[in-house]
């Protein structure tokens, strides 16, 4: 077995953070390694947390996490902040609330920016999931910035999806995307000792009432104030009945193919794009390809024919 | 697909002043880097983890309160009993002169006092990034 | 102001003199920068005249020193009938060293007494706690017990001279220490002054050496009004700081407004407690930075006695006491360079002129060496001779508001009360300020103006002195202050024998009680000077307190 893989599998940090670095970079030596740990995955449960900015969200992570390892779970957290368009570097800074859980043996926590540059989820996140989970990791939570496109994604790789909500911002329910909404499999109004709680449950449990109807589970809908440890056992307590839920309904199977599908995907995308655009064979022909269309004296779609034909010839 | 460098910007001990370490992982992150910030308040012991865990290249340690002797040590002291000397390990802040050599004999390979231009830090960063 | 007659001759005159004298000279020799800016932004004209003061009426907007709006000065005599006070921030080491820096600045000619403690005591935190490491004594003095302030004071006549103590998340038992001080050498709380700086806001937003949340914060801060106003009647129980935003990159304008929007909202919580506003607003004091633009912060700190004088009275205050803005200026840390520390002197002296021009009513000067380390011995006396210059030989002290009247400083004055009245309308939006705090607005704009101001300097759009222009490559060789090393063992010893030595049923019951009134709605003073006189130390009062009101987590913003 790959070196790397096995002390990956004995949940050695240096190694699970350098096997992630690699992954992220999509460096070679990472696939082989990935391919060794596969099998060894599967166990951990994946909670994905998505929010408005504001929300508490890594506040929350933090005291779910001091409660899962008084259960004597280990948990290993993903925190996603949005790498700048512009300049391509990212400022992570999800880490601060959760910095006394830092000397934790039992805790592992990355921080990754979003990298791709077709927005969404950093594409190495899958990956990265699966090395904790082959760490040893009980629970992997994956906690993603804002209401944007990577939030809906998350679902893909989440067993359980949490939308986490906080009272106060008047019409936030608006203005998070539908698609954002839908995906939860659990509501949390955090910051709950906030006025506006009272309208905030409101509107959420209307929403549900109205997506459940011909469901047969009624999103839950819990209240927290994460800074105050209160609500949290409650919490756990929900995501333990989801994941009850989907083993009983046989949906646990079918969302982890749904994560596979995707991940497989992924994988199948990153060194299909990987290929076409940095392998030097392609890089100067795409270079003289995008000037002419530049030029106007090609379109994007003969200049995409040119280049898939080549390489599926 | 490029690598990026990942840097841990961290404020050991009490000092408050995060003017300047907020501006280095603003322009760092301008420069394209990956920025880790931990906040205020760290021990060595939490730098260094979260060094591990974020397998960081490079580590910035602001310090304004005179505790740089002790804590700055502290943290190389530790990278070395776990083998991570390839971590370049930065530092700034009120920083008299004549205690740079000790720092940087101890492992810190720079050290940006007051009146530090910031490009000056984002180039020694990429010049001097070991990994 | 002027008539309109007059007016419309000047602008004539002016557009005449604007499109020929002046458009030729331009061509001939043009101007040395594209824009003339100055710290806020704020765009500089080549030259001011009436009409930029024309919309002003001298008896309503300007008044004369010592009457509303007090723009001109809070007292009718100002320098001429008492100077600022000299007060230098001082303390390093243990107390032992810090006391003798005191004797040795009072002998030097300091009219006030200015302790500097050390981040452990600052965060509330005894010397011997973990978190303490490497930190005793290094930018303050180290006190974890009455006994420490005893020492530090010794031989000091309190009765005479007044304290400022920069101490905010443990204001209240750091207080309470010089209280007990001295009760127990017989000095009435009747007869002590000085300053507490106590303001929690500016901690959220800049300085961060908070403890507590917001609210409990706020608490013990009404709790100090409270009873400074009825038992310690010479004493300023706040000094609402805009030196810290400032230092923390923020431009002239917001220092102004987030600083006067701090106070207002220190007298809101105050009247909602119920005291009445001309009871307690005469002890509200203000710090201010003196930075490098010398005619905007002159009018920065006209512009803050103004605003506060009218917002006051719009909240109901009626007595002249209680209108009145008396503030602290310290000159800015953060324009002192390593390089070539000299120059620091410079700067300084033209900061401090601003303050004085700005009728400030207690003065620190920064020394040359602190870019580097503390002030030594040399530097501070320097800073101070400083102070003893402009008071006695420039003849700046002679007249009252000296630069009243300047077309330009009018202007500017005006100008920067507008640019606060539009932050003040921000922060309404936000519902007041400590829920902008938690939204993280001011730290935001604080940040940006940081930012900001780096990137001109690298780029050179702005010069610094000897940094990015004029530099010299030099040995620095500035004596830097040396502690004693002996100094940190020694207090970890005292803790232990006064731990050891005290009565334990007493510190048991005191704290006891602290913890069972904090869970309640009393004020804490009277609890919290029992517990300081049986000897409890500043870790174990502020643990309980930490228990009860939990610790303050801040948002994070860049």
């Amino acid at each position: 077995m790959n070196d790397i893989a096995s002390k990956v599998l004995k949940g050695d940090p240096r190694s699970v953070a350098r096997l992630i670095t690699l992954a992220e970079n999509s460096s070679p030596e990472a696939a082989g390694a990935m391919k060794d740990i596969h099998l060894h995955t599967g166990d951990a449960h994946v909670i994905g947390i998505t929010g408005v900015m504001g929300s508490g969200k890594s506040t929350l992570i933090c005291e779910l996490t001091r409660e899962y390892r008084k259960q004597g779970l280990e948990v290993g957290i993903i925190a996603i902040d949005p790498t700048s368009p512009f300049s391509g570097g990212a400022l992570l800074g999800d880490r601060i609330r959760m910095m006394e859980l830092a000397t934790d043996n039992g805790v592992f926590i990355r921080s990754m920016g979003t990298r791709g540059m077709l927005g969404g989820l950093t594409t190495a996140v899958y990956d990265v999931v699966e090395i904790l989970d082959a760490a040893g990791k009980d629970i992997v939570i994956v906690e993603t910035v804002g209401v944007g496109q990577a939030e809906v994604d998350v679902i893909k790789i989440a067993d359980t999806t949490i939308v986490v909500l906080v009272p106060g911002l008047g019409d936030s329910i608006q203005t998070i995307k539908a698609g954002v909404m839908e995906i939860a499999d659990i509501y949390v109004v955090n910051k709950a000792d906030r006025s506006g709680v009272e309208q905030t449950l409101a509107e959420v449990e209307s929403l549900v009432d109205i997506a459940c109807t011909n469901k047969d589970r009624k999103t839950p809908v819990l209240t927290t104030v994460a800074k105050e440890n209160k609500g949290v056992v409650e919490l756990i307590d929900e995501i333990n009945k989801h994941k009850k839920y989907l083993k009983k309904s046989k949906m646990f199977e079918v969302q982890r193919r749904k994560r596979y599908e995707a991940e497989l995907v992924e994988i199948i995308r990153k060194r299909l794009m990987n290929f076409i655009f940095d392998e030097s064979k392609f890089k100067g022909k795409i270079e003289s390809l995008i000037d002419q269309i530049s030029n106007k004296e090609l379109d994007p779609y003969t200049a995409a024919d040119e280049i898939l034909g080549k390489i599926l010839r | 697909m490029e690598r990026k460098i990942r840097v841990l910007i961290a404020k050991p001990g009490l000092d408050g002043h995060d003017r300047g370490a907020k501006i280095v992982a603003r322009a760092l992150r301008d420069a394209g880097m990956e920025v880790v910030y931990t906040g205020l308040h760290q021990t060595a012991e939490m730098i260094v983890e979260t060094a591990v865990q974020e397998d960081v290249d490079v580590i910035g340690l602001s310090l304004l309160s005179g505790a740089h002797m002790t804590l700055f040590m502290d943290v190389t002291r530790l990278l070395k009993g776990k083998d991570m000397e390839d971590v370049l390990v930065v530092g700034g802040g009120v920083i008299p002169e004549e205690d740079i050599p000790k720092l940087k004999k101890a492992g810190i390979a720079g050290v940006f006092g007051p009146g530090t231009r910031i490009e000056d830090i984002v180039e020694f960063v990429r010049k001097n990034v070991k990994r | 102001m002027y008539e309109k007659k007059e007016l419309n001759k000047i602008r004539d005159k002016r557009v005449d003199w604007e499109e020929n004298c002046y458009s030729n000279m331009v061509k001939e020799c043009p101007e040395r920068k594209n824009k003339f800016e100055n710290l806020s932004a704020t765009k500089i004209k080549n030259v001011y005249t009436p009409e930029d003061i024309a919309h002003l009426d001298y008896i309503k907007d300007m008044g004369f020193p010592g009457g509303y709006p007090f723009l001109r000065g809070v007292y009718s005599t100002m320098y001429r009938g008492r100077l600022w006070t000299m007060r230098q921030f001082a303390g390093f080491g243990s107390a032992e060293e810090t006391n003798q820096r005191y004797k040795y600045l009072l002998e030097h000619g300091e009219t006030g007494l200015s302790v500097a403690f050390d981040y452990p005591t600052l965060y509330g935190y005894d010397t011997d706690h973990p978190l303490a490491r490497g930190e005793f004594g290094k930018c303050g003095v180290a006190v974890s017990s009455l006994q420490d302030m005893e020492i530090l004071f010794s031989e000091i006549p309190i009765e005479k001279v007044t304290t400022s103590m920069t101490i905010n998340g443990p204001a209240a038992i750091v207080w309470g220490f010089y209280i007990a001080n001295a009760e127990n050498r017989g000095i009435s709380k009747n007869a002590i002054g000085g300053t507490i700086q106590n303001d929690i806001l500016k901690e959220y937003i800049a300085q961060k050496s908070f403890i507590f949340p917001p609210e409990p914060s706020m608490r013990l801060i009404v709790d100090t009004f409270e009873y400074g106003f009825k038992q310690v009647p010479r004493w300023n129980t706040i000094s609402i700081s805009g030196y810290h935003i400032r230092e923390a990159g923020s431009t002239a304008v917001q220092e102004l407004a987030f600083t006067l929007g701090d106070g207002l909202a220190y007298v809101k919580a105050a009247m909602e407690r119920g005291l009445l506003i001309d009871e307690f607003a005469p002890r509200l004091s203000f710090f201010f930075n003196a930075h490098n633009d010398f005619f905007e912060e002159i009018a920065k700190y006209r512009a803050a006695r103004r605003i506060w004088a009218k917002e006051l009275r719009k909240l109901g205050a009626k007595k002249d006491r209680s209108l009145l803005m008396r503030f602290h200026t310290q000159t800015a840390g953060c324009s002192l360079t390593a390089q070539q520390p000299e120059i620091n002197i410079v700067r300084v002296t033209l900061q401090a002129l601003a303050a004085v021009l700005g009728g400030t009513q207690s003065l620190h000067t920064n020394s040359m060496d602190e870019a580097l380390a503390l002030p030594s011995e040399k530097a501070v006396r320097i800073a101070l001779r400083t102070q003893q210059i402009l008071a006695e030989e420039s003849g700046v002290t002679d007249t009252i508001d000296p630069l009243g009247g300047s077309y330009f400083v009018e202007w500017l004055t005006d100008k920067m009360e507008e640019e606060t009245y539009k932050y003040f309308d921000k922060v309404k939006r936000f519902g007041g300020v400590i829920p902008a705090i938690e939204k993280g607005f001011f730290q935001r704009e604080i940040a940006e103006s940081a930012y900001k101001y780096q990137k001109e300097i690298d780029k050179k759009e702005r010069t610094i002195v000897g940094v990015n222009q004029y530099k010299m490559n030099e040995e620095l060789s500035i004596p830097i202050l040396k502690m004693d090393e002996k100094g940190e063992h020694r207090q970890i010893i005292r803790l232990k024998k006064l731990r050891k030595d005290r009565n334990q049923s007493k510190f048991d019951r005191n704290l006891k009680r602290l913890r069972k009134a904090a869970l309640g709605n009393e004020n804490l003073m009277p609890y919290i000077l029992d517990c300081v006189h049986s000897y409890a130390t500043l870790g174990e009062t502020c643990d309980v307190l930490r228990e009860v009101f939990g610790e303050y987590k801040e948002p994070v913003i860049y």
